[in-house]
């Protein structure tokens, strides 16, 4: 087993399909159930039941749902631009998927003698001793995220209608304010971390030495990063792009079939990027109690926090109503930008006085 | 200036405690719905020596306000007043319960009966037999 390809041993190949594959999937599947636990929560929320008539407790639901929307009637509008109206969709559901090449989802592992890192582009290096991943993962992330504004954006142009336009109008001005207090929210933890690479700003938090509680400063970030990419991916309270009353769908009117559902796959497929992007950034990826004797419990800790965080954007979503325009635009930019800009020169001149963390402080 | 963040936590601690809540949802064709004892629903005309009890006064089709109830009179053997025919348009009726009120002999009556969807126009005419109190 000592053939090489590209400077890098044959299991690295197969494991990376392995893991593409069990990734892959498990992120399809949690799209798909996450529809139908935000309408049971919600419903439950509003003392209601939720879906329960298809099969057992309503499970089917999400099969259900997409077989319908896949033999529906594909419907194009006549004035649209044909080209863009069909790739705005994809454009819209891919990056939503392949963020997760980057993101760690467990400790390294040891498969039939072999050590295998749990993040899709990772490789453990013995000769380094240490896992090997994109060392800009986090610039790749967010090269990724600003892509899907360019599907809602096509989307609206495309269709050719007042209400897709508008819709595409808005998600574009609200993704690119709150872009930016998302983006300058985790630069707190790489001047802690002193690097963009995941896998590393996961290891700089193993020990429950999780930002959200490490620091008074990364704390403010987390939360502030957490409200942007809700903002970012127009969940609720900040849905506008698609408000019903307003603008009948914003940019998905003029779409049916399985291209409306491919914008609600990249909806909820976001959810679960910007749920997994938080959990490493700020909640310790995989960290947990006992990870470094049961390597193979990180990938529970790390779904589990995932899920927790995905809870509480559905748990938002049946509390807060939507914002009104300009108070959205006056969040973004005359709350959430000054107060990042202000947490970066307190991180720094809190660095610069011996205070990074609260674990390194009191000398942990 | 007030906390910003109070009412946002406020409203999730609030929806918080409703997901433990029992749903009030009713799961309606396999659960009937408990209907009021004073409910107004379709109409019975009660029947006493197995006979309608109504003497075809004409009080309720002129109390009614919409107009929706037909009643020709008869005589029967003993020369009795009696209703050769009933009609109620339940498309017309607004189920104000005039007619109970209305009628002397009190021969007419309100059912819990709700479920009057059907498939035909003229199914919704009720004649005298499909009014007669079911005992």
């Amino acid at each position: 087993m000592d053939i090489v390809i590209l400077g890098l041993p044959l299991y690295y190949y197969i494991a990376m399909v392995a893991k593409v594959l069990v990734a892959f999937l498990f992120v399809l599947l949690t799209v798909a159930y996450a529809t139908y636990a935000e309408r049971k929560i919600i419903g439950f929320m509003q003392v209601r039941i939720g879906p329960n008539r298809t099969g057992p407790k309503g499970l089917l639901q999400p099969i259900a749902d997409g077989l319908k929307l896949f033999f529906k009637e594909e419907i194009i509008p006549a004035e649209a631009n044909k080209f863009a109206f069909l790739l705005a969709p994809l454009i819209a559901l891919v990056p939503a998927f392949i963020t997760f090449a980057v993101i760690p989802f467990g400790t390294t592992i040891t498969v039939f003698g072999y050590d295998v890192p749990l993040q899709i582009v990772g490789y453990y290096d013995a000769g380094v001793g240490k896992v090997v991943d994109i060392n800009v993962g986090m610039l790749y992330v967010l090269a990724m995220s600003s892509l899907g504004v360019y599907g809602i954006v096509l989307a609206g142009w495309a269709s050719n209608s007042k209400y897709s336009l508008m819709g595409g109008l808005r998600a574009s001005a609200q993704m690119v304010s709150y872009e930016l207090a998302a983006g300058l929210a985790i630069i707190p933890v790489f001047m802690l971390v002193g690097s963009l690479s995941l896998q590393e700003i996961v290891n700089a938090q193993v020990g429950m030495k999780w930002f959200i509680w490490n620091s008074p400063m990364t704390f403010v970030a987390g939360m502030i990063f957490y409200v942007a990419t809700l903002a970012e991916i127009n969940r609720v309270p900040f849905d506008l792009p698609e408000a019903e009353t307003e603008l009948v769908s914003g940019f998905c009117t003029e779409y049916s079939s399985m291209k409306y559902a491919m914008f609600f796959m990249a909806e909820y497929a976001n959810m679960v990027t910007v749920s997994a992007l938080m959990v490493t950034m700020f909640l310790g990826g995989w960290d947990g109690p006992f990870v470094s004797t049961f390597p193979l419990l990180s990938p529970v800790y790390f779904v589990a926090k995932v899920y927790f965080l995905m809870f509480m954007a559905m748990w938002i979503r049946a509390t807060l109503p939507r914002y009104r325009y300009d108070q959205l635009m006056a969040l973004g930019w005359k709350v959430m930008l000054p107060t990042t800009l202000a947490i970066i020169a307190i991180t720094a001149i809190a660095g610069y006085f011996g205070f990074y963390t609260f674990s390194d402080f009191f000398g942990m | 200036m007030p906390n910003p963040f109070t009412p946002i936590i406020q409203g999730m601690k609030i929806t918080f405690g409703h997901l433990f809540k029992k749903p009030v949802t009713l799961m309606y064709p396999d659960e009937r719905p408990k209907v009021a004892e004073r409910f107004r629903g379709l109409h019975a005309l009660k029947v006493s020596h197995n006979k309608a009890k109504c003497v075809a006064c004409y009080l309720c089709p002129t109390v009614c306000p919409a107009k929706c109830i037909t009643v020709e009179a008869g005589e029967d053997a003993n020369h009795d007043k009696f209703a050769a025919k009933y009609e109620i348009d339940m498309l017309r009726c607004i189920f104000c319960g005039y007619c109970v009120e209305a009628c002397p002999v009190d021969a007419l009556k309100m059912t819990g009966e709700f479920e009057l969807a059907n498939y035909h126009r003229e199914d919704f005419v009720f004649t005298k037999e499909r009014l007669l109190e079911k005992k």
